[in-house]
């Protein structure tokens, strides 16, 4: 629809405006400055140029080594969580009751991991899986198993991924039972007159409607987990060693730990550009693969 | 094909318990014949949905019996009754090309293959289908998509019933003439028993042999389109049918008159046992009116309108409080504002509350 | 007060869903404008309202340039297809909201409601919510809600195609003697040519985003400019043969030849194409001077006071609607039967050239 244009709109814009400038471009250009100097303390910079960028992107230098570690232990993350979230998630929508109170009692119980704050979820899991104090640590390690996700970079590694998993699954379910929901009875109906077995009312008739919320639920997913920071560092602060350090991580080791502000400005402009990239070709896929031009042809 | 044999069928959907005059579907029992072309004719909430979904088998009846050719199907399953159904909206796999969307049924009741081919292209010829095949099905027209809805149900060979549930809904006016006779033709091929709801009287009087006129959850008449026309046994049926309605009046009928508002009618039988106290009318179709300049003998009326349709004309006429409907021919014209009412008298109808009354010869 | 349209185009992602139209509505006129679906009734509606800007051309509003002027700054009143009224509000507070938009006294209010309820019969229902009431009672109230207002343009798109036939009808009868109660200018779209014909007032017959004919209703129903406006106006569906005149005679497209007499007599030689509407073609009824058609019946509709009998006739479809009740057998052969003085010809480019009554 083509709103006609009243200009007196921009003036309500300017404070926020305000605000972000200040808040958010004027570091923003902070960053790139420093991204191209570099320091030896003091408050004195030299001119670096794209020296950083270029030690950045090569896997033989120490910061291009650490970076392309991150970076790759990042995508083995996003790719792990999505191959169980998605699948998990379209189980647990499929499964939900479809009318009735018992809809009302499955909605509260999948929103609640959701809103309990990130360092929180975090601290809960990193208690839970202490060997000493923890449930899950103690029973694990009571019945022969043992585990220890200070110490084992396997344990760590599960660890993280099943607290993202406990975490976001009811994000995707939810998304998931309101694209279900948007089907007309009438296509389980003609199904059942169909007689089609229960896979063939999943792959025919629930999976494709499901299309455009199922890859809203993956650009978002993959969006958050590439960006994870807090749950993981509170669990195994990165560690043991370096094993679940991701580009996060790396990054405020660098900026905050060595204080080496001209790495970690271009590391950050870099992962910030390799987000947008992601996001914009996610976005492209998904105005383009609902929309359907169909010919109009008579029949 | 399956003859269907509705036994003492009701539904309430707030139970059994619920007040009797509240039930969606009263007490109905009926026969239809094998290869008949039935249609469910009412406003809406008046059942015809209800009925058409406890045939297929999405909803249980709160009591009573439905028989597929002696065959207690109750019940069963609504894959196991073995019927199809084409929705007000078409239903089709997004996913599938329209030659798969066909093959569908079959593939699921594990027929091989050659068989399905052939079947396939026997229904895309009968519908008119046959150069889109490969095209994926949400390409299409919506009429395109609802014949594919439509071929899903015949594509297989013994099917009991196709139930249709307004169908024409979402298609544009003038492809549903084509649609209609494409039903119609269809029905004559595959001699298949064929049962279609709708609240569109045109559609309901060409598609079906017979009529099955409901209102408020009960059948008011069951007829052939001429017999709903000619005389119907209810005045609602005699509203309901007929564009516009047949003209409903209050009258007081004694032997072979009726009063109209201060006027006589002439009628061609003799009503002398008309029950007492009951709420009598007569009815006349607005085709079996004529309008001619004023006469004596003739019923004085005001004329208030002419509407123009094309090809029909009809003049909006009033007799003191009563309203009438007359046809008049095109190029009618009467000078002033006033005419005469002439009826057929072999056209008018007596009903007593409501129901037609048989008079004498 | 009038609305203009001045040579609007409107194109969305390049492609014009409205070409070049012009036309100006003129205060207390009922104009319907009829179409296909996608023939650009509602682009032209939106348009008039100004929910939309045109691509280029102006929109007038007696005589001045409203172009880009927000709907919210106009005198506009529409309603949908769909009936949309306030669901949580009860059919006073619907009726009443655009006054109260307004500002509107308290008395004021209660008598122009109440004035509108009355009008269409809308009083015993006031106070219920439009969940509670039927369809026809629904839309009723989106149309009250209208008027109300007293715009001086109202805007109704379809309203009546997603009621019950006879609801449909009943309204159908009763919106001539609204319209007329109120004194706006009226826009009613719709895609079937028996309201048209019913509503009466103007008809601005649509095709693919242009305007094909433009005139007071029966006009455009008996001399329609165009073959493609004669479609547009019939239903059931225009029946078309191709003629060949030569010398004093015609030739039908399919071997029939005929003297060429009634209409055909005033035509110069030459190629053109014949349209008649369903009840200009009769059937078998032996009346001298009609021009006759071997034809196979493909199936009979009755509808009880009327019968439409479909025919083949030479690889075209012919509908022919006969008054009562006649039925054929599917098979069947009969002669359809054409008077030449109730016929529209059009030339090979689709203009009419003779058509019944004067030119």
């Amino acid at each position: 629809m083509d709103k006609t244009v009243n200009q007196k709109a921009w003036f309500l814009v300017l404070p926020v405006f305000l605000i972000v400038a200040f808040s958010a471009i004027l570091p923003l250009m902070t960053v790139v400055n420093y991204s191209m100097q570099d320091t030896f303390g003091n408050n004195q910079f030299f001119w670096n140029g794209v020296g950083w960028f270029k030690e950045l992107l090569d896997p033989s230098t120490d910061l291009g080594g650490r970076f392309l570690a991150s970076l790759l232990r990042n995508l083995a993350f996003s790719a792990i969580i999505l191959a169980i979230e998605v699948p998990l998630g379209i189980v647990v929508a499929l499964s939900m009751p479809r009318d009735g109170w018992r809809v009302a009692v499955c909605l509260v119980i999948l929103a609640l991991p959701l809103l309990i704050p990130w360092n929180v979820v975090g601290t809960i899991w990193q208690i839970f899986g202490r060997p000493d104090i923890g449930l899950m640590g103690y029973v694990l390690n009571g019945i022969g198993i043992n585990y220890n996700y200070v110490s084992n970079e396997f344990d760590a590694w599960a660890t993280v991924i099943v607290m993202d998993v406990w975490h976001w699954t009811s994000l995707v379910a939810l998304l998931c039972y309101a694209g279900l929901k948007s089907i007309p009875d009438a296509y389980y109906q003609a199904a059942q007159i169909d007689g089609a077995s229960r896979w063939a009312v999943f792959s025919a008739i629930q999976l494709p409607k499901m299309n455009r919320v199922l890859l809203i639920a993956v650009l978002l997913r993959f969006m958050d987990s590439f960006m994870i920071y807090t749950e993981p560092f509170v669990v195994t602060g990165g560690g043991p060693g370096n094993s679940t350090t991701f580009v996060s991580i790396e990054l405020v080791k660098i900026a905050l730990g060595q204080f080496d502000l001209g790495k970690a400005a271009a590391l950050s402009i870099v992962y910030n550009l390799i987000i947008i990239i992601v996001c914009w070709i996610f976005y492209t896929v998904m105005t383009n693969v609902g929309v359907e031009r169909p010919e109009k042809e008579a029949a | 094909m399956a003859r269907i044999d509705l036994v003492d069928l009701a539904h309430s959907y707030g139970g059994n318990s619920a007040d009797p005059e509240s039930w969606a579907l009263k007490p109905i029992s009926m026969t239809w014949r094998q290869g008949g072309a039935y249609a469910l004719l009412g406003p809406s909430g008046c059942g015809k949905t209800t009925l058409l979904n406890l045939i297929s088998g999405i909803v249980t009846p709160s009591r009573g019996k439905i028989l597929f050719d002696d065959v207690d199907i109750t019940p069963l399953s609504t894959q196991k009754r073995n019927i199809a159904q084409v929705f007000q909206f078409p239903v089709i796999y997004d996913t599938m090309t329209v030659g798969q969307n066909l093959a569908f049924p079959l593939k699921n009741r594990g027929v091989p293959k050659p068989e399905i081919d052939a079947r396939v292209a026997e229904i895309a010829r009968l519908l008119d289908l046959t150069p889109y095949l490969a095209r994926k099905a949400t390409r299409l027209t919506a009429d395109a998509k609802q014949k594919i809805s439509l071929g899903r149900g015949l594509v297989r060979a013994d099917v009991a019933a196709v139930l249709f549930d307004e169908p024409l809904t979402v298609i544009d006016p003038e492809l549903k003439w084509q649609l209609r006779s494409k039903l119609k033709a269809l029905h004559r091929d595959l001699d298949l028993t064929m049962i279609y709801v709708t609240h569109d009287q045109t559609e309901a009087l060409t598609f079906a042999d017979t009529v099955v006129v409901m209102h408020d959850g009960r059948v008011v008449q069951s007829g052939t389109p001429a017999e709903l026309f000619d005389k119907p046994a209810h005045t609602f049926v005699g509203y309901f049918i007929g564009s516009p309605g047949m003209n409903i009046v209050p009258a007081q009928v004694k032997g072979r008159e009726a009063i109209v508002g201060g006027h006589v009618i002439a009628l061609n039988r003799a009503y002398d046992h008309l029950p007492p106290g009951a709420n009598i009318e007569v009815g006349v179709r607005p085709e079996f009116v004529s309008v001619e300049p004023p006469a004596p003998d003739l019923l004085t009326a005001n004329i208030e309108r002419i509407d123009d349709l094309g090809r029909v004309r009809f003049a909006r006429v009033r007799i003191g409080d009563v309203k009438f409907a007359a046809r008049v021919p095109p190029g009618f014209s009467i000078p002033g504002a006033q005419a005469g009412l002439k009826f057929d008298p072999s056209r008018v109808h007596v009903y007593a509350d409501s129901r037609l009354v048989e008079g004498a010869a | 007060m009038s609305v203009t349209l001045d040579h609007v185009t409107r194109a969305i992602d390049g492609i014009p869903a409205i070409r070049d139209v012009s036309l100006t509505l003129e205060r207390g006129t009922l104009s319907v404008l009829l179409g296909p679906t996608l023939a650009g009734k509602t682009s032209i509606m939106r348009l008039l309202a100004g929910l939309d800007k045109p691509t280029s051309g102006r929109v007038l509003v007696d005589g001045k340039d409203v172009t880009g002027v927000d709907v919210r700054k106009r005198s506009v009143a529409m309603v949908y297809q769909q009936f949309i009224n306030y669901p949580s509000l009860s059919v006073y507070e619907n009726i009443a909201s655009p006054l109260r938009v307004q500002g509107k006294p308290r008395a004021e209010i209660e008598s122009r409601v109440q004035e509108a309820a009355k009008l269409l019969k809308l009083e015993p229902y006031l106070n219920r919510t439009p969940l509670q009431l039927s369809g026809g009672q629904q839309q009723r109230t989106a149309i009250a809600r209208a008027l109300v207002k007293g715009a001086d343009l109202v805007l109704l798109d379809e309203p009546l195609a997603n009621l019950d036939y006879k609801l449909r009808e009943e309204l159908r009868t009763e919106l001539p003697r609204i319209f007329e109660a109120s004194g706006a200018i009226f826009v009613y779209a719709t895609t079937e040519p028996s309201e048209a014909l019913l509503l009466g007032g103007r008809t601005i017959c649509m095709w693919e985003g242009e305007i094909l004919q433009n005139g007071e209703t029966s006009k455009v129903y008996r001399h329609p400019d165009t073959l493609r406006v004669a479609q547009v106006f019939s239903d059931p569906p225009l029946n078309i043969v191709g003629i060949e005149k030569n010398n004093g005679s015609v030739q039908y497209a399919g071997g029939v030849q005929a003297p060429a007499s009634g209409l055909y007599s005033k035509l110069g030689d030459g190629a053109y194409r014949v349209g008649f509407r369903a009840h200009q073609l009769e059937v078998a009824n032996g009346i001298a001077d009609r021009h006759a058609f071997s034809a196979t019946v493909t199936v009979t509709e009755i509808t009880g006071s009327e019968s439409f009998v479909h025919l083949k006739r030479d690889d075209s479809n012919w509908v022919a609607v006969l008054q009562g009740v006649h039925e054929y057998p599917p098979g069947h052969m009969l002669d359809a039967v054409l008077d030449p003085n109730d016929l529209f010809v059009f030339d090979p480019a689709g203009r009419l050239v003779a058509a019944p009554g004067a030119m």
